[in-house]
């Protein structure tokens, strides 16, 4: 089916989230829609899947006018939308996901379950996607669970199929998966939206690129442009992709986690005897695939969770037992994973959300009085220093972009006296531009002196920022290496195996650890 | 940031500080929805859906509906309605009389009575007029709102205040009971000094109650009992063991039923203006505790404590702040405050203790709590304006023999009115602004 978007326009009072926007997508093709956060790609993609109504221009299909008052008459024209947060029911199984809203009936009245399971199966088969029909989708991983999505959109005949910031949630193992299913789809006839604001799979993955910015289709590239053309088309800027950074010159060592085990409510061991060291000056990146204990181990740092053994030193002083507000009053700063989650208060204002572990004390309270005034004028600063875009300080957090409230959060937690920077996942979800000045703050905290681990699954921020590279897997550390090791050497530790010649046990890696981090620190430059 | 400033709203309309709310706020309602409890959702629905518009349509509609339910209840329009064909007119006009017969009753009830004013002005001289007490009735109608308020005010701030740090507090009644027996029990049970003896059953009453709230805290923090479970049994027990203590231990000598002692002269709370007029110093007390609950919030860094828990309790683990301690000291205050709304009834008006003092007050004080969107200002409004249907509502019998409980009629739609906004948006095709509500929301202090 060829899919033609003519002049759409679509307003939200007084701004143009698209702006005569043309888009045609052609029969087996992936066409790559890029743009930053709020460059209007999800507002399209919604027009298109009938969530909202353009204001002006019309959409084509196979050259005739189509008008969607509702997802219902996109879907019966055949346009399929896996959305970036699921919209699976989790108790129930693959094939009652798959049949819910159009559930079929035997002449008895009763459900045809069969033919649901033997549709998934089929389609699975047909595009080697793997999915179990009798499988609970709650236990599922995230990757498959988007093939539960996928398959949804097939079973109603979608000749479109629309991906709004697919491998988001995916590690990149289950991305290359995702690649490989969506090269099958497309050998198949159908035709794939790909909404995405990362460079380097658009470039993978598609046919053709549009590059969106503020509401208008700004270029139109083929995915031999380059990284930096396609940054600048983006942004509307040239866009420093590379971090610079001198070598690290590590100092003493600041972070010290000596065997640490931790452990959920139900026993399972998250992290087991895991040691590392974290040194002024310099950065560990914390490699590994998402879910190996790494959001365990950053809340145990920050005591959020209880800590079976082990022991966390901060400047020597042992901080295994203390209260999350004693450890911050130590000097740990810390970045949560999850920001909107854990690390802001969406209702709140920007100013309040700036003081959201510093409020207690001065100069912005005595006693038990908040000094509104300090407050306000700490805000202006801040918002100053870390360029926040935001109306006023006095704005709802959560009404900004995600990298403006990441902002927010680098502002708090770099404004108070720190020691160590914990971040986690520090750019997961940011644009371009967002993550550019997120890497060089961190990088300028490190040269500052302050010790800083970065956990992220995401393997160019640990190339991008890390002097020193430790992997994660099941809760121990496989192996410490210098930022120049190769790519596929880190995944074969990320995915649990040890390296040949880097004999390094999780139990003892204090004998290790300290040549491989003076070799990461020489090499790195 | 002033540089900053000017550039940034002409130019970012188009641009990505624009769209980005949209899609910003689209992102976080999706992935809120899978993880939030149906306590969240509907305290969300009720705090954050309303702008203040809704609520005054909310009571505007309500007063239409309750009009309508007066005249179409009342046997005489009923009757005129069954000759509507031979006397359309008259069927209207009856109908219309007796719903606006019966608001100006309520009104000259609870706020002002032209009558009284007629009479005062009769008299011979003002001081004969204030000696006969008809300059009293001019104000009396006021006064009974106010008394009729303070309560209300106080229970709806024991509500109010676990709102803000994500609580429901269903047990203002247990809280109320417990301060009521322990007011009730220093009132009449030791000898104190005037001035004293009053601020003692105050203070009573504040700690009957507080333990009450602290107890739901404490199980809360420690055991994760759900603070609705919790109170809801604690009213049960509280109703119960005031029975037994009234029959008991706290029985008035002489009598078989269920009734305390009267309180010592010395522990009633001084009258405002004079001896004609209930009003009395407990209303000046609930109108302090409303300042002091908007500066807890909103001055002090336990406020903040308690609104951030409210919003994102992670979040507030993630940022140093102890949740449990919280909890239990937003119960404890809670509770305090209801068991003061105790102490206002027992010494201002009742002066002893039986066992149905607690009335509807603690059902009351959540729909005060809701009315008023869980802000002190609005819990003080809110209070005023039950008070002043209730104070209404026996001059409204009297005069137009509608039945009192038309105002609970009242006060039930007003608040189904208020929790169901979408109802309202519909009906006057108000356009959802989340932006408005939010807005809302995010004003630092009273409204």
């Amino acid at each position: 089916m060829e899919l033609e978007l003519k002049g759409i326009t679509k307003r939200f009072g007084s701004l143009v989230a698209n702006d005569q926007i043309d888009l045609s997508v052609s029969p087996g093709q992936v066409h790559a829609l890029l743009g930053e956060n709020g460059a209007g790609k999800s507002t399209l993609m919604n027009v298109l899947y009938g969530l909202l109504q353009p204001d002006e221009g019309e959409i084509l299909l196979d050259g005739k006018k189509a008008h969607f008052a509702s997802p219902k008459d996109a879907i019966a024209a055949g346009i399929g939308m896996v959305h970036q947060h699921f919209m699976l029911v989790p108790v129930f199984t693959v094939a009652e996901n798959v049949t819910l809203g159009m559930e079929e009936t035997r002449p008895s009245g009763l459900l045809d379950r069969r033919k649901a399971r033997r549709d998934v199966r089929e389609l699975s088969r047909r595009y080697g996607l793997e999915v179990d029909p009798d499988a609970l989708v709650e236990n599922l991983p995230v990757g498959i669970q988007q093939r539960v999505e996928i398959i949804k959109a097939l079973v109603r005949d979608a000749s479109v199929l629309i991906l709004d910031e697919p491998t988001a949630v995916l590690t990149p193992a289950e991305a290359q998966d995702l690649f490989r299913i969506i090269r099958q789809l497309k050998d198949g006839g159908t035709s794939i939206v790909f909404i995405s604001h990362k460079l380097k799979e658009v470039q993978e993955i598609a046919d053709t690129i549009t590059v969106l910015r503020r509401g208008a289709v700004v270029g139109q590239e083929s995915p031999s442009a380059t990284e930096d053309q396609l940054a600048a088309l983006m942004v509307g800027r040239n866009v420093q992709l590379k971090v610079d950074k001198e070598p690290a010159k590590p100092g003493e060592v600041v972070l010290d986690v000596e065997d640490l085990t931790v452990a959920d409510e139900t026993g399972r061991v998250w992290v087991n005897e895991m040691s590392f060291q974290v040194r002024a000056g310099e950065i560990l990146g914390l490699a590994g695939v998402q879910g190996n204990g790494q959001t365990e181990l950053c809340e145990a740092l920050l005591g959020l969770r209880p800590i079976a053994s082990g022991h966390i030193r901060l400047d020597g002083r042992d901080l295994t037992h203390s209260t999350p507000r004693q450890r911050l009053h130590a000097g740990v700063a810390y970045i949560p994973e999850d920001r909107q989650e854990d690390g802001l208060v969406s209702a709140f204002s920007v100013a309040d959300n700036m003081v959201l572990d510093s409020y207690d004390r001065p100069p912005f309270a005595s006693g038990i009085n908040l000094h509104l005034g300090a407050i306000a004028s700490n805000a202006a600063e801040r918002v100053e220093e870390f360029d926040v875009r935001t109306q006023s300080a006095d704005t709802p957090v959560g009404t900004l972009s995600g990298g403006n409230q990441q902002k927010v959060i680098l502002a708090r937690e770099l404004g108070r006296e720190h020691k160590v920077l914990v971040a986690s996942q520090p750019t997961r979800g940011l644009d371009v531009g967002s993550i550019e000045f997120v890497h060089r703050r961190i990088v300028r905290q490190r040269d500052h002196g302050v010790a800083v681990l970065i956990v992220s699954s995401e393997l160019d921020e640990i190339y991008a920022l890390a002097d020193r590279i430790a992997v994660m897997y099941e809760g121990r550390i496989t192996g410490f290496r210098p930022p120049s090791v190769p790519v596929e050497e880190l995944g074969l530790l990320m995915a649990g195996s040890e390296a040949p010649g880097t004999p390094e046990t999780p139990g003892t890696p204090q004998a290790g650890t300290p040549e491989a981090e003076q070799a990461g620190a020489g090499e790195s430059s | 940031m002033s540089e900053q400033a000017p550039p940034g709203p002409p130019e970012p309309p188009g641009s990505p500080g624009a769209p980005v709310p949209a899609t910003a706020t689209k992102q976080k309602e999706n992935s809120g929805e899978s993880h939030r409890s149906f306590g969240q959702i509907l305290r969300e629905s009720i705090l954050e859906g309303n702008s203040v518009t809704v609520i005054f349509l909310a009571i505007f509609t309500a007063i239409v509906i309750g009009g309508l339910l007066n005249a179409f209840t009342n046997t005489t329009v009923l009757h005129a309605w069954g000759n509507f064909f031979s006397a359309p007119g008259a069927a209207i006009s009856q109908a219309w009389n007796t719903a606006i017969g019966a608001y100006v009753a309520l009104f000259e009830g609870s706020i002002f009575n032209p009558h009284t004013v007629a009479a005062l002005f009769q008299q011979a001289s003002i001081s004969t007029a204030i000696h006969n007490g008809y300059l009293g009735a001019v104000f009396n109608p006021i006064s009974e709102t106010c008394v009729q308020a303070t309560p209300l005010l106080l229970a709806g701030l024991a509500v109010a205040l676990p709102y803000q740090a994500g609580m429901f507090n269903i047990g203002a009644q247990s809280q109320f009971i417990g301060g009521a027996i322990l007011a009730t029990y220093l009132g009449y049970g030791v000898n104190l000094p005037p001035v004293i003896h009053v601020i003692v059953c105050v203070i009573g009453g504040f700690v009957g109650g507080a333990v009450l709230g602290w107890v739901v805290g404490e199980l809360k923090a420690r055991t994760g009992a759900h603070e609705v479970i919790t109170t809801i049994m604690l009213n049960y027990i509280m109703a119960y063991l005031l029975s037994y203590l009234l029959g008991n231990v706290m029985q008035r000598p002489g009598r078989s039923d269920l009734i305390s002692p009267f309180i010592a002269g010395d522990a009633h709370l001084p009258h405002l203006f004079g001896s004609t007029l209930r009003i009395n110093a407990g209303f000046l007390l609930a109108l302090a505790c409303a300042l002091g609950v908007w500066w807890l919030l909103y001055r002090t860094t336990p406020g903040f404590e308690f609104r951030t828990i409210g919003k994102n309790p992670s979040a507030a683990r993630v940022a140093g702040m102890n949740v449990e301690r919280s909890w239990v000291l937003v119960m404890l205050i809670a509770g305090g405050l209801a068991g003061m709304a105790a102490s206002t009834v027992i010494q201002g008006t009742d002066f002893s203790l039986n066992f149905q003092s607690y009335g509807t007050y603690g059902i009351d004080a959540i729909t005060v709590a809701l009315l008023g969107l869980g802000r002190p200002l609005g819990v003080v409004l809110a209070a005023l304006l039950f008070g002043a249907l209730h104070a209404g509502a026996p001059l409204m019998q009297a005069q137009t023999s509608t039945p009192v409980d038309i105002v609970e009629v009242l006060q039930a739609l007003i608040v189904l009115f208020v929790a169901a906004p979408p109802l309202i948006r519909a009906i006057y095709r108000l356009r959802a602004a989340r932006a408005a509500g939010v807005e809302g929301l995010s004003g630092k202090g009273l409204a």
